[in-house]
């Protein structure tokens, strides 16, 4: 997605490497997938979901 | 003693030879190893990081490798958004958008190669409709993805 938008930053953390992160953000089960620090869901997404959560992020909070 | 396995290596090697397009530069920021008398700030696979990414740049004439140090280079991750160590990320296109903090062990290898070769292509495997929805993005979304190498 990042390739596809200059909007778009991706990041993969390889969680035992960074557990402050882990901490932060609760990870329990891997993949966890955080959104802008809003959106966040465990496990694998289809794709058309799973640019459902970018948009919900995307989106202003009042919407 | 090789990271990737001679076979795995032969294999990348054909694969790159028939897939890759573009140049792609991989920037890998990393610290200086320091001997033991001299701690430097705690890099878990650090080591390894910088061993696999050689391995992978030396496979195809197509990947060339920047080495840059976390300390010394401050002013080269902060352009390109980077905040810990080791990273992997790409120049280009992608200019610093897809990043790959810690060792891109297991799992994450063959992601790693596919966004090489996505990179050198010009190209994802996203559909149509996806690619339109990110087109239309007009706010900045950060997307961090925790995977474990097993």
């Amino acid at each position: 997605m990042a390739m596809e938008s200059p909007h778009v930053t991706a990041e993969v953390i390889e969680a035992s490497e960074f557990p402050q992160l882990v901490a932060k953000y609760h990870v329990g089960g891997v993949p966890k997938v955080v959104v802008n620090e809003t959106v966040e869901f465990e496990g694998a997404l289809p794709e058309d979901r799973y640019m459902d959560q970018v948009l919900k992020a995307a989106a202003p909070p009042d919407a | 003693m090789p990271l990737i396995p001679v076979d795995d290596q032969s294999f990348l090697r054909d694969k790159f030879a028939k897939e890759l397009v573009n140049p792609v530069n991989i920037l890998l920021f990393t610290q200086h190893d320091t001997p033991s008398a001299i701690p430097g700030p705690e890099c878990m696979y650090c080591k390894e990081t910088r061993e696999l990414v050689e391995e992978i740049s030396s496979l195809s004439d197509k990947i060339n490798l920047r080495i840059y140090d976390f300390v010394a280079d401050a002013e080269k991750a902060r352009q390109m958004g980077i905040d810990k160590i080791p990273a992997i990320t790409f120049d280009g296109d992608s200019g610093g958008r897809v990043r790959y903090y810690g060792i891109p062990a297991g799992y994450e290898f063959p992601s790693l190669i596919e966004d090489i070769i996505d990179i050198s292509r010009h190209s994802t495997g996203l559909s149509q409709e996806t690619r339109e929805s990110l087109q239309k993005l007009d706010k900045d979304v950060d997307i961090q993805v925790f995977v474990t190498p097993t």
